[in-house]
């Protein structure tokens, strides 16, 4: 009796703790992201100023504009390649691939891909892209280079958000005498719209933030506004770390105002994908 | 008055002739030898207990067990004559002229219109006949009269009834001469049960319809044959036991199994 009742007592004291404990966890959690936030408002907002955001560099007081404007279309350049290949990849892993030996290999393919570190993605994208196929140092050469980074992020949420799809749709769809093809893209793919956004908004995010991949293919300090793909760009990643690691005349107050613009950049993009999502969803419940 | 949508001259009923008909998934044969008339302009009802290969025989009739991969069927089916597995069918165009309708109440995520539309837009439709083609499918389809005026609205604010009524709509929409339905009614509380059995009532008329069910009073409510089916072991393969008009099924059957089945003393 009492040894029921020691354990019954011991579980409830396990049960306490365990709660305590994964709490205290998810809590540090929110207080690192707003500790992070926070630090990033209180040095970056200092230099915010309408000529800090569209300024030229060399001028005084300094201006990251050209920076804003090269992650823009690096980041654009990133989608344009990224989504139609990934999403199409998704699609077919989700939808038409058969259990079998080439869809292991694509599966395996996509996994390694993900754990390619960013700067190896960088070395590759200079050997193919700037200098085998002669883009040279340029949007084309970064974007594309960003884009192989970014496919297995977009390809696993496609292929994610196809599956939450229910059996049944599709069912419902080839029993009404529609191909395979129009069950995806009639019923399918705007079912899992927002899943796909989603999963495509936070790969393109990661891109627009990185610095290794653009080094070798796209990215100069000192450049101006680029005027068609071959061009060469600034970006707000790079230029933080070139300006971070100069040790002659160190502007903190650039560094801190460009990751504010980083981040706020991609937030934005963030709550807009968010907003449009919760609306569409309402539409997609089962 | 005289409703426009009842000037869209009705489609013919079809008949199926089931000959010798097995299904294997991979090796494993589920159901052999078949042989089954279903008749034009009724209800066939196909019953016996979980596992006996009702819903599979369903599927072969609009060609639905090509789309899990690894089924054989073989002997022959054939739709008004046709054989539905010849090589030049495309099962597309078979799935026009036999419907179905699902256990779950399945609607896509669109407009109540868009739901009707969908098949005939797949099907290349034109524009000015949809309206009429639409409001048409939801009268067969016992709906019309509560969604009139909000066919814009989310198909997922209908109850889960009215969403079983409007995939019927949906389906009806191809003018199909047969429907399927696996126990379309399972999922639906009692009174939407018997708003989709009336349904079936006011279709057969029109329509041939085969309907899987669990339920032998259903089956006896609203069929006019009845088809037993059956697994007696796992190690080999359901068939039909007998098939035959409902009342004589469910008062003097042949098969002392069938018998037993329609008394319940077991499944």
């Amino acid at each position: 009796m009492s040894v029921q009742r020691n354990r019954v007592r011991q579980a409830r004291a396990v049960e306490a703790a365990m709660k305590l404990v994964t709490g205290a966890c998810a809590a540090a959690v929110m207080l690192s992201a707003a500790g992070l936030l926070g630090y990033l408002l209180v040095r970056g907002l200092p230099a915010m100023s309408w000529s800090f955001l569209t300024g030229m560099p060399l001028k005084d007081p300094p201006g990251i504009w050209p920076a804003i404007v090269g992650t823009f279309w690096l980041t654009v350049g990133t989608a344009a390649f990224a989504l139609p290949v990934g999403i199409a990849a998704g699609i077919y892993l989700s939808e038409y691939a058969k259990r079998g030996r080439l869809t292991r290999l694509i599966r395996l393919s996509i996994a390694n891909m993900a754990g390619v570190p960013s700067i190896v993605y960088g070395l590759f994208g200079a050997a193919l892209f700037v200098m085998l196929l002669r883009f040279g140092l340029s949007l084309l050469s970064g974007s594309l280079t960003l884009a192989c980074l970014t496919l297995p992020v977009i390809i696993t949420s496609t292929e994610e958000a196809l599956r939450q799809v229910p059996q049944d749709l599709r069912q419902a769809s080839l029993a009404l005498g529609a191909t395979r093809w129009r069950t995806i893209s009639k019923v399918v793919l705007p079912a899992a719209a927002p899943g796909i956004v989603t999963g495509s908004i936070l790969g393109l995010s990661r891109a627009a933030g990185e610095t290794a991949p653009v080094m070798f293919t796209a990215v100069f300090f000192l450049t101006g506004l680029p005027k068609s793909p071959f061009d060469k760009v600034m970006a707000l990643p790079y230029h933080i770390y070139i300006m971070a690691t100069q040790p002659v005349r160190p502007q903190p107050l650039v560094v801190w105002g460009s990751a504010l613009v980083l981040v706020a950049g991609v937030s934005i993009v963030n709550v807009a994908a968010a907003a449009w999502r919760s609306r569409a969803r309402k539409k997609v419940r089962w | 008055m005289v409703s426009t949508a009842e000037t869209l001259a009705r489609p013919k009923c079809g008949a199926f002739d089931l000959t010798d008909v097995s299904v294997a998934y991979g090796d494993e044969v589920a159901l052999s030898g078949v042989d089954l008339r279903i008749e034009p302009a009724s209800v066939t009802a196909l019953i016996g207990p979980s596992g006996c290969g009702k819903s599979t025989l369903l599927r072969c009739l609009n060609r639905m067990n090509d789309e899990l991969g690894n089924v054989t069927v073989s002997g022959k089916i054939q739709l008004d004559g046709d054989d539905i597995y010849a090589r030049d069918v495309d099962p597309v165009e078979l799935r026009m002229r036999v419907g179905q309708v699902f256990q779950k109440p399945n609607p896509f995520p669109m407009s109540i219109y868009d739901n009707v539309a969908y098949g005939p837009r797949t099907h290349g439709v034109p524009k000015s006949e949809m309206d009429l083609l639409v409001e048409d499918s939801l009268r067969r389809a016992a709906l019309w009269d509560e969604v009139r005026g909000h066919l814009k609205k989310h198909a997922f604010e209908l109850s889960g009834g009215q969403q079983q009524r409007l995939c019927i709509a949906r389906a009806l929409a191809t003018r199909p001469e047969v429907m399927l339905m696996d126990e379309p009614a399972s999922a639906l509380d009692p009174i939407s049960t018997q708003q989709i059995e009336d349904t079936i009532a006011e279709l057969k008329s029109d329509v041939t319809i085969v309907i899987v069910t669990h339920n032998m009073q259903q089956a006896a409510r609203i069929s006019d044959r009845t088809a037993f089916m059956l697994r007696e072991s796992m190690e080999r393969p359901a068939f039909l036991v007998e098939v035959g008009d409902t009342r004589t099924i469910f008062t003097n059957p042949s098969d002392k199994r069938t018998e037993a089945y329609i008394t319940g003393r077991f499944g």
